[in-house]
């Protein structure tokens, strides 16, 4: 939008074009154009809008994600409690988007403007699906007084028993808390690591700490908020995805996707990143800047991982990276090993409607002894190739993937033992928990089954003490690498735990 | 390597993109997204350019689909659009394009439509005069920009704006059938600029013709204005 910039007793001082005072008489322009952003000093006799405090602070956000009037939203910053900053910034001749930290030049591009009236308005790409930011889009901050939750019980109601791996654990992130630091726990799949944090966390947020929980997928929001509402319930706490209503403005323990942390600044002491490996998370850098830009600068980072890239376990046996690891699984029987299914070309195959035989046998098999299975599949595409297929088969087998609309209805049906087969992409792969599951992939060959992706797959078989033998059936057409891989390091970690 | 507009996956463009478009232009989206598309081409109704492949015969009558022979019935709106001529299908692809530009404000999916709106526009309409549907003030203050005028930029001929919006646009989908077959106020009135379309033959450029209604209302202004006859040329249809 456009803003004018004045003086007010020799100081400057900007307005949204709207709200511009009428005797000053000054030229409109994009917000991009003007060199002094600075509010004024602080008033402290204002009596501030609480309700913009809880919504604003510690976040970076477009006007129009606030709840009040651009006119009451302005008087804040008349007042020295809000800042204007720029959305798109100029580095060196290179565009960089101040919201996501973007600065990819092929995700930038312009249009002519009919806010600022620039010809070529520059916005950010990579970010669009959160309001778009552009060169005269001002992101807003708080730098009023900060929340704080002293009146609130941050008591933990947990009851359940620790192992000693898990308890081991448990106390070396206690130790940690309020010390500015990183620690890498190291928790094979079904380890029970949520747990391990309960203590750590209540400790965090008796202190007054602010506290986020980051997960890649939403699926784990969605899973983890009910336990967490159980175990901290005097905590004001808030559950944030793509598409979420949720807007418990100002908690104190968020859950958050971690593409919902763009939107925070220096905001949390205590960040735990769940499954640190996981695509997108690994892949997409402009993620991990998230997480940086939302950590207060004496934060302690934790990071929750089945599996660490090469890099991080480097840093962590190099004793650069405190860690600590959580071998067994909490029911102490080993991870199933993955067996390989030569399936032949099965594109082609789809292509005529038809799955290959190995396939069909394992579906028709799974459906004659009332055992539940995921099948994963590399796309999107092979999903709603072989879902028609399958449900002629057994109406009830459902196919989900990441934009599904009905996704989280999918998921609870699966999870309540309505659904026999569900077909997934890799969506479901991680932190999703149902008993008596077991596990095919077809297409393991393809590129989109990293190691990291494979074991966190073959971990969502078995995943309770009553169902220990989980199978995990890994359908080909050429083994990779990765494969190959994700065995050995499912046979490694069994070999650690002594199984 | 291209990286598609759309998902921004990364692709190799195949050999022969460059010369069936007869383009120096890179390939916009990958092959996923471009077989997504469903170009209208083969049989499809001589009025609104409807695809007739995969539309059930009881909907059509000869050149004609029932929707447009409901229009060209009513005194009203008879002969009030000449035309429309489309790119694609409006399918769910289309529509997720279409929305990423509009509500999210991905302006630079416009440039997906480049090649093949420009061949358009030559093929069927070249030397009409260039008219994009005006989005109201408040709407396009709101969007930033207005699609169809982004659309009608590509086609590299002179624009002008003789119409402007009056009445606030509300969601096409929540007025019923009857409501928008029977408009008692148009949305649009002539601009200043209106002088300029008398005695010319003028395209109308939106993004999608979904009902027909907006098209024929800002049709019906510009014949009031002394326009000699009103088309119009959309992504979607
Ligand atoms: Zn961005
Ligand atoms: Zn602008
Ligand atoms: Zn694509
Ligand atoms: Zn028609």
């Amino acid at each position: 939008m456009r803003f004018v910039s004045f003086f007010v007793d020799g100081k400057n001082r900007i307005a949204p074009e709207p709200l511009a005072p009428r005797h000053h008489h000054s030229i409109s322009t994009s917000f991009y154009n003007l060199h002094n952003v600075d509010p004024p000093p602080l008033n402290e006799g204002y009596s501030f809008n609480t309700t913009l405090q809880a919504e604003l602070a510690g976040k970076l956000l477009l006007l129009d994600e606030l709840s009040l009037s651009l006119n009451e939203v302005h008087d804040h910053y008349d007042h020295g409690y809000i800042r204007y900053n720029k959305g798109i910034d100029n580095e060196q001749g290179k565009w960089k988007c101040n919201r996501c930290g973007n600065n990819e030049p092929r995700l930038f591009a312009s249009f002519s403007c009919y806010r600022c009236k620039e010809m070529q308005c520059v916005y950010c790409r990579n970010c669009i699906m959160m309001g778009r930011v552009s060169q005269c889009t001002p992101l807003v901050s708080w730098i009023g007084p900060s929340l704080n939750w002293k009146d609130r019980n941050c008591e933990s109601v947990w009851e359940g028993m620790l192992s000693s791996a898990q308890e081991n654990a448990s106390l070396r992130l206690e130790e940690k808390i309020g010390v500015k630091d990183e620690l890498l726990i190291w928790a094979v799949c079904g380890a029970g690591k949520t747990e391990v944090l309960f203590q750590g966390i209540e400790k965090a947020l008796k202190t007054g700490q602010r506290v986020c929980i980051a997960t890649p997928r939403t699926d784990v929001v969605l899973e983890l908020l009910p336990r967490l509402r159980k175990v901290f319930p005097g905590v004001t706490l808030s559950g944030l995805y793509g598409g979420s209503m949720d807007h418990m403005d100002g908690a104190q323990l968020i859950l958050s996707t971690t593409h919902q942390l763009f939107r925070f600044r220096k905001a949390f002491d205590l960040i735990i990143v769940d499954e640190v490996d996981a695509f997108p998370f690994s892949y997409d850098k402009t993620l991990a800047y998230a997480v940086q830009q939302a950590q207060k600068a004496e934060a302690l980072i934790v990071y929750l991982s089945a599996t660490p890239d090469r890099k991080m376990k480097q840093r962590a046996e190099d004793g650069k990276l405190p860690s600590v690891k959580i071998p067994k699984r909490y029911h102490g029987f080993p991870l199933p090993v993955p067996h390989f299914l030569w399936c032949g070309h099965w594109k082609k195959k789809l292509k005529k409607n038809k799955l290959p035989g190995n396939v069909m046998n394992w579906i028709n098999h799974q459906l004659e002894r009332n055992r539940q299975g995921f099948l994963f599949v590399p796309s999107v595409r092979t999903l709603e190739q072989i879902v028609p297929l399958l449900k002629e088969m057994n109406p009830l087998i459902e196919g989900v993937h990441a934009e599904d609309p009905d996704r989280k209805e999918k998921v609870i049906r699966f999870r309540n033992g309505e659904t026999p087969i569900l077909v997934t992409t890799t969506i479901l792969e991680r932190g999703v928990t149902v008993p008596f599951t077991d596990v095919a992939v077809l297409g393991t060959e393809e590129e989109i089954f990293t190691e990291s992706a494979l074991v966190q797959i073959a971990g969502r078989a078995g995943r309770s003490k009553d169902d220990p033998a989980g199978e995990v059936l890994f359908y080909h057409y050429g083994k990779t690498t990765a494969m190959v891989q994700a065995k050995r390091h499912i046979e490694q970690m069994n070999r650690e735990a002594g199984l | 390597m291209n990286y598609c507009l759309y998902c921004h996956e990364a692709f190799y463009e195949p050999v022969s993109w460059r010369f069936i478009t007869r383009l120096s232009e890179a390939m916009p989206f990958c092959d996923d997204c471009s077989s997504s598309f469903e170009a209208i081409n083969g049989e499809f109704c001589g009025i609104c350019g409807r695809s007739f492949t995969l539309f059930p015969e009881q909907y059509r009558q000869k050149h004609c689909c029932t929707d447009c022979i409901r229009w060209e019935e009513g005194k009203e709106w008879s002969g009030v659009l000449t035309k429309n001529r489309s790119l694609y299908v409006y399918n769910d692809f289309l529509k997720q394009i279409i929305s990423m530009l509009k509500y999210r404000g991905d302006a630079e999916l416009i440039q997906g439509f480049r090649a093949p709106f420009r061949k358009l526009y030559k093929q069927e309409f070249r030397g009409m005069l260039i008219v994009p549907v005006p989005l109201s003030v408040e709407r396009h203050y709101e969007r930033g920009f207005n699609q169809a005028q982004l659309l009608a930029e590509l086609l590299g001929d002179e624009i002008i704006v003789p119409i402007e919006r009056i009445i606030h646009e509300k969601k096409q989908s929540k007025k019923s059938r009857k409501e928008r077959l029977d408009i008692k106020e148009n949305i649009f009135q002539a601009s200043k600029e209106a002088e300029k379309i008398k005695g010319k033959s003028v395209l109308l450029i939106d993004d999608v013709y979904t009902t027909g209604a907006t098209i024929r209302q800002a049709a019906k202004v510009m014949l009031e204005a002394g326009a000699l006859e009103v088309s119009s040329m959309t992504v979607g249809r």
